[in-house]
């Protein structure tokens, strides 16, 4: 099926491990959210798992899956607002890995568009130009895209970040019928009342894999305060990783 | 009256019926390719581009006069060598690619000029500079048309990776690896649409008729498609009224298609739909919802 493996994975940048010796694996289906401090590595391990970055050492296992199959939504979309483009057009873009770059979009098609803007409540919203939309309608219309790609795994870069209380409720509660349907599921989140509420499992990351496992066991204060002392800044001083050269 | 205006120059004189289909080719070409430019920011890159050609059109000169074949050879090899160039040294130094381009287009122009002062005389360093497209032979015109048919259908090709690469390439990267051939792609359509404008209008105007009718949609239009339709239109208007004020007023017609392109520009400054200035002088009451 569609679990993530992670064998030993060292991710960084220019040989500073921003996420170090991680090993273990999320289940098939299972819904794990990726909490710590900033810096931590949380942002860094996603772009490894879409295949964004090469590891530094280690291998991640997609289960047969290909990088490219698994839909990410990144913490700051590079989206250029001030394109002429409608809402429309941009949810549409969700169904490229089926249609590509010159597949015709059919009466079918244009239903599941419908039905995927209107299911994050943006119906009327088709003609706006994107440079038009607020902050959370924004993401709202980044999720109607994820609903399209319609992915077995799907990795979340802190999208609950910086919009209202009722746009998060909503889309929490996609993500739990995304959960329903047995997609795999990654969330980076630093609200930690959400993630005891949601998630059943959670991997507390601080560059190194302090807990792994149900919710209620990993946030405890203890390990809070383990991922609170992980040191920020890369050692520019630092020697070749000893456990690396195994 | 109207007849003798409008339609009489191009009834009675082949060379103008020549210039027309030569401008109405560039129109189809050219503007879809400046949209392009101009959302993605880089109008000034066009220009560079257009200089950056010039010493491989005049070094094709040098080899064999005015030879199209060397000349259009020469002007496509130049430009991809200096698109690919820049890129290369803004990767590798710390220069950004602007700065770097800049270096390269100065350093191109001066080379182009010296090249074609030394064999050539000015009639040619006009020619050079400013086109003459109402000297467009059969070749040149095939040559023109080609370029607009080829731009267009590769635009097509690549239109959803162009797209999507212009307004969300992160979002491209990680589900295509359509997105690096699109924007190489895209890059040969501008040094293509250059060399084809370079016949008509010269170094310094080609990318007139490729920026100025994209510039004026951006007043009339706030879907993509509409707006290339509309820069299209435009492009095509500028180039047939501009040749009729060459023709009537006994101007070089280059610089007047580009001249009425920046008259229609002003006009949609002023009073374009989206954004034209008037509507900041006549504010309106404010919708219910």
């Amino acid at each position: 099926m569609t679990g993530l493996r992670f064998h030993n994975l060292t991710l960084g940048y220019e040989r500073h491990p921003a996420v170090h010796h991680l090993d273990g694996a999320v289940e098939s289906g299972s819904m794990v959210a990726v909490v710590g401090p900033n810096g931590a590595g949380k942002s860094t391990l996603f772009k490894g798992i879409v295949g964004t970055l090469k590891p530094l050492a280690g291998s991640i296992e997609r289960d047969g899956l290909d990088a490219r199959d698994i839909a990410y939504l990144p913490q700051a979309a590079e989206i250029d607002r001030s394109f002429p483009i409608s809402l429309y057009d941009m949810v549409a873009m969700g169904l490229w890995r089926t249609k590509g770059a010159f597949g015709g979009i059919g009466g079918k098609d244009h239903q599941a568009i419908e039905a995927a803007i209107a299911a994050v409540g943006l119906t009327g919203f088709e003609q706006r130009a994107i440079g038009t939309l607020s902050g959370g309608q924004m993401q709202r219309m980044l999720f109607a895209r994820l609903l399209l790609q319609d992915a077995r795994a799907i990795v979340l870069d802190e999208p609950f970040t910086a919009i209202d209380a009722k746009t998060s409720a909503d889309l929490v509660a996609l993500v739990q019928r995304w959960h329903s349907e047995r997609r795999t599921i990654l969330v980076a989140s630093h609200d930690l009342d959400l993630v005891k509420a949601t998630f059943p499992q959670t991997l507390l990351l601080a560059r190194e894999p302090v807990a792994w496992g149900p919710t209620a066991e990993v946030l405890t204060a203890d390990n809070l305060l383990k991922a609170r002392r992980m040191c920020e800044a890369f050692d520019e001083d630092a020697e070749a990783c000893v456990v690396a050269a195994e | 009256m109207l007849y003798a205006l409008l339609i009489a120059p191009f009834a009675d004189f082949e060379f103008m019926r020549r210039a027309l289909v030569g401008v109405l080719a560039l129109a189809l070409g050219a503007p879809p390719v400046g949209v392009f430019l101009m959302l993605r920011r880089m109008s000034l890159i066009g220009d560079a581009m257009a200089h950056a050609i010039l010493p491989g059109a005049a070094i094709g000169f040098l080899l064999a006069g005015l030879s199209l074949f060397a000349m259009a050879g020469g002007g496509l090899i130049a430009g991809f060598v200096i698109a690919v160039g820049a890129g290369l040294i803004a990767r590798a130094t710390t220069l950004k690619e602007d700065a770097s381009l800049a270096a390269f287009f100065l350093i191109s122009l001066a080379l182009g000029v010296t090249i074609v002062s030394v064999k050539g005389t000015n009639v040619d360093l006009l020619h050079f500079l400013f086109g003459s497209v109402l000297a467009v032979d059969d070749p040149t015109l095939i040559l023109i048309v080609s370029i607009a048919s080829v731009s267009l259908i590769v635009l097509a090709l690549i239109w959803r990776p162009l797209v999507l690469e212009c307004v969300d390439p992160g979002y491209l990267r990680s589900v295509s690896r359509a997105g690096g051939p699109a924007h190489i792609a895209f890059l040969a359509l501008v040094v293509m649409n250059l060399v084809g404008g370079f016949q008509a209008l010269g170094t310094l105007l080609a990318v007139g008729i490729m920026m100025l009718p994209a510039i004026i949609a951006r007043f009339w239009a706030r879907d993509i498609t509409i707006m290339i339709a509309v820069a299209v239109g435009a492009a095509a208007l500028c180039g047939y009224a501009g040749l009729l004020v060459s023709y009537h007023a006994n101007l070089p017609s280059g610089p007047a298609i580009i001249l009425t392109a920046g008259a229609l520009y002003a006009v949609s400054v002023a009073v374009g739909p989206v954004g034209g200035l008037i509507w900041l002088a006549l504010p309106r009451r404010h919708l219910e919802a």
